[in-house]
């Protein structure tokens, strides 16, 4: 890929002064570093990632968690409860149960340790409405876009609530299930796209587009029908 | 080969010392440990011997029997060689069908008498397309201490040198056996040599924590006119064209000195 | 279907053309795709001659049975399987010793180029299955396994590519086909990481001269290098069709506007 001075970036690495790529990607470089922007990778669990996950188990003092990694996460009950556990009258499946979606923060991760969950911060818990879609972990950066332009645009357009999960994971809440389906075709759209510029242009227009189309829709609707 | 998890510690340890040309049992790179063989200990058998490399020890039985031969060849006997690596043999052997390992050895060590042709196949027909000699050769491993395909596949060959065939007659379709016995012709004497690849620094006959520091192994049999007719590289390292050739070349010798032991002019 | 395929009584003329035109260093027609399978984490199709073969990748993933996993590293499992009908005596669908022992040293020419070390306890599950075979299957499964693994996006040093050479009639050739492998001579199957040029896996059955076992090793690289080409162009086929069909839809919105 690379030889002399670069340093390996994502996806390479280097062995006797040349760089390799490590993952099938484009290729791009700065003045340091060199590195591919991989086409497709996995999800690996980081400290401090918020992800979107999914309840596999209920165990004895806690929960098993799918978050879409090679390693399954593990909630316990007493980062779900506030106050102290109390195994006899507390009933963890009331609480989550299988199947479940939940919003939740990695606490601790390592080597030899699977991954720790917490949903005792504002704004994690479990997911009651909306949809929850799965994208490519490494289209995220691209939905969230620059300082969090992409998202706060999509969510102005269509009015819903989004999460998005480091783990490709997203939860759409919005109004009404039309305004859930706009936002989903602009995330899908991103996640297509997402490679190409002017994207932010073309997924803004795509939704008024939409919201246009719906009004019309709406008003045809109206119309009392004669009798 | 094993499971045996060597301290890392002490993994770092031999290759280090291995890179400065010394061996932690203090042999040379290109030793092989005292060799002691013994044939003929299990008279049921019509052919036996035990060979120890070191500490390992396996011992191999051949037996003949009349069978059918294999659709495509009619007019060849049949060789069969089987590996056993029984739990005694070590703390890592389980008791069960043969694993991967197992079949490897049996393979490598059969691909070493078949390819040089040391049994000729075409003797042991009794009638044509109907009966035929089957040979089988069983590699029991007694004990694993490293390098058990050299070790079986000497075995192997001398018990082949040791085995009897009784003499028989074809009587109204059925085979009659009959008294006196005659040494089942040999054509060839394949031996199996193993070289490790420890910290790019090649040895002969790794022992066992040898093998547990090695990053890769490369056997090759060479026959009694220095042909090489079987090959298997294992272990999940590498190995350069330049390392490749390097033990070709070494092997040579090493065959040469090892059939010494087994057969005797 | 059975054929009655005599085998012909030379497999290589005087002109040292063999048996199915091809020239002694010449490989058998190869085509590959990558990402054919929509539930695997990767996968990859090769068609060498009349060999077909298929390869699946799942991982990194959870490892079960738990005994099984690895504190420091991604256990890699491979297994290697030849369907019932790949063959022209039906085989049966109960995996054989060969197989066993394929599943092995396939899985030993793999495991030198993943960084296994970045996933501890975790399990890497390679699938190989022969649906036709025609000689050099374990090079052609090892070529596309890897294929597999590159789709699945797991981080990787190099590709491996495989190809076999041999002697056969005396001379030298490459890519040998069953009828070729299973005649006199030798057969030396190879798989190789060309960025490291180093070898993962070698074998041998047959009979070599150490001068001729060094031709053959070097006969065998070339057509690795060979090989590994076709590798490269068939993940950038899949790249740029991904691309190409993005550029499409630019253009249709492009033409929308005006």
């Amino acid at each position: 890929m690379a030889e002399d001075e670069y340093i390996s970036g994502e996806n390479t690495y280097k062995e006797n002064e040349k760089i390799f790529a490590t993952r099938v990607g484009l290729f791009d470089h700065d003045q340091k570093r060199v590195y591919v922007v991989a086409l497709k990778s996995f999800y690996v669990p980081m400290v401090g990632d918020t992800v979107i996950g999914k309840v596999l188990e209920v165990t004895f003092g806690g929960w098993l968690v799918d978050i879409r990694a090679p390693y399954p996460a593990m909630l316990r009950a007493s980062d779900a409860l506030e106050r102290p556990v109390r195994p006899q009258r507390d009933d963890l499946p009331s609480l989550f149960d299988v199947g479940d979606m939940m919003i939740a923060k990695i606490v601790a991760c390592d080597r030899t340790r699977d991954p720790l969950l917490t949903v005792l911060e504002r704004g994690l818990g479990k997911v009651t409405r909306g949809q929850t879609i799965e994208i490519t972990p490494t289209k995220i950066p691209r939905v969230i876009g620059k300082k969090g332009s992409m998202v706060s645009m999509i969510k102005n357009e269509t009015g819903c609530q989004i999460t998005i999960g480091q783990n490709g994971r997203i939860v759409v809440i919005g109004k009404t299930p039309d305004d859930e389906r706009s936002a989903i075709m602009a995330i899908r759209m991103i996640e297509r796209e997402a490679h190409t510029s002017g994207l932010t242009d073309r997924v803004t227009e795509m939704l008024r587009k939409e919201k246009g189309e719906k009004s019309t829709k709406e008003v045809v609707e109206n119309v009392p029908k004669e009798t | 080969m094993s499971s045996i998890m060597a301290t890392k510690v002490r993994a770092k340890r031999i290759a280090q010392m291995i890179a400065s040309g010394k061996r932690s049992d203090g042999r040379g790179l290109n030793d092989y440990r005292e060799i002691q063989i013994e044939s003929g200990l299990i008279e049921r058998a019509e052919g036996s011997a035990r060979v120890r490399l070191g500490k390992t020890e396996v011992l191999v039985g051949v037996k003949i029997e009349i069978g059918e031969p294999f659709p495509d060849t009619p007019n060849e006997g049949v060789l069969t060689v089987n590996a056993e690596l029984v739990p005694l043999a070590s703390p890592t052997f389980e008791a069960g069908p043969p694993d991967e390992n197992s079949i490897e050895l049996a393979r490598v060590v059969d691909r070493g008498i078949r390819e040089s042709k040391a049994i000729p196949t075409g003797d042991l027909v009794i009638e044509p397309g109907k009966k035929v000699f089957v040979v089988f050769v069983d590699v029991y491993v007694l004990n694993y201490d490293g390098n058990l395909i050299d070790a079986s596949a000497l075995a192997a060959l001398a018990a082949l040198l040791n085995t009897k065939m009784f003499n028989y007659e074809v009587k109204e379709g059925e085979v009659k056996i009959k008294p006196g016995y005659k040494p089942l012709p040999l054509a060839n004497y394949p031996i199996a040599v193993t070289s490790a690849k420890i910290n790019d620094q090649l040895i002969v006959d790794p022992w066992l924590e040898e093998e547990q520091a090695m990053d890769a192994r490369l056997t090759m049999t060479i026959e009694k006119d220095g042909k090489i007719c079987a090959m298997q590289k294992g272990g999940y390292g590498t190995f350069t064209t330049q390392q490749i050739l390097e033990i070709a070349k070494i092997v040579q010798q090493k065959a040469v000195e090892l059939r010494k032991l087994v057969v005797k002019e | 279907m059975k054929t009655s395929q005599k085998k012909p009584e030379k497999l290589i003329d005087e002109k040292d053309i063999r048996y199915d035109g091809r020239k002694l260093n010449e490989m058998r027609p190869v085509k590959i795709e990558v990402g054919v399978l929509a539930n695997a984490d990767g996968s990859a199709y090769i068609e060498q001659g009349k060999n077909r073969i298929l390869a699946a990748v799942y991982g990194p993933r959870e490892i079960h049975p738990k005994h099984q996993a690895l504190p420091d590293r991604a256990a890699l499992r491979c297994r290697y399987h030849m369907a019932p009908f790949s063959v022209q005596e039906r085989k049966s669908p109960a995996p054989s010793r060969r197989e066993h022992e394929l599943s092995k040293v396939i899985r030993e020419a793999l495991e030198p180029s993943i960084f296994t070390e970045y996933y501890p306890r975790t399990a890497i599950d390679l699938f190989i299955e022969v649906l036709q075979a025609d000689g050099g299957t374990r090079c052609a499964g090892i070529t596309v396994a890897s294929l597999a693994l590159a789709d699945a996006g797991i981080p990787m040093r190099d590709l491996v590519c495989a190809c076999a050479a041999g002697k056969v009639e005396d001379r030298l050739i490459l890519d040998l086909d069953d009828l070729e492998d299973k005649s006199e001579g030798a057969d030396v199957p190879i798989a190789y990481m060309p960025n490291m040029d180093v070898v993962t896996l070698l074998q041998m059955d047959g009979m070599l001269t150490n001068e001729e076992f060094e031709q053959v090793l070097n006969m065998g690289i070339e057509g690795c290098r060979q090989i590994s080409q076709l590798q490269r162009d068939a993940l950038k086929a899949k790249y740029t069709a991904a691309k190409e069909a993005e550029a499409e839809k630019e253009d249709e919105a492009e033409e929308a506007k005006k």
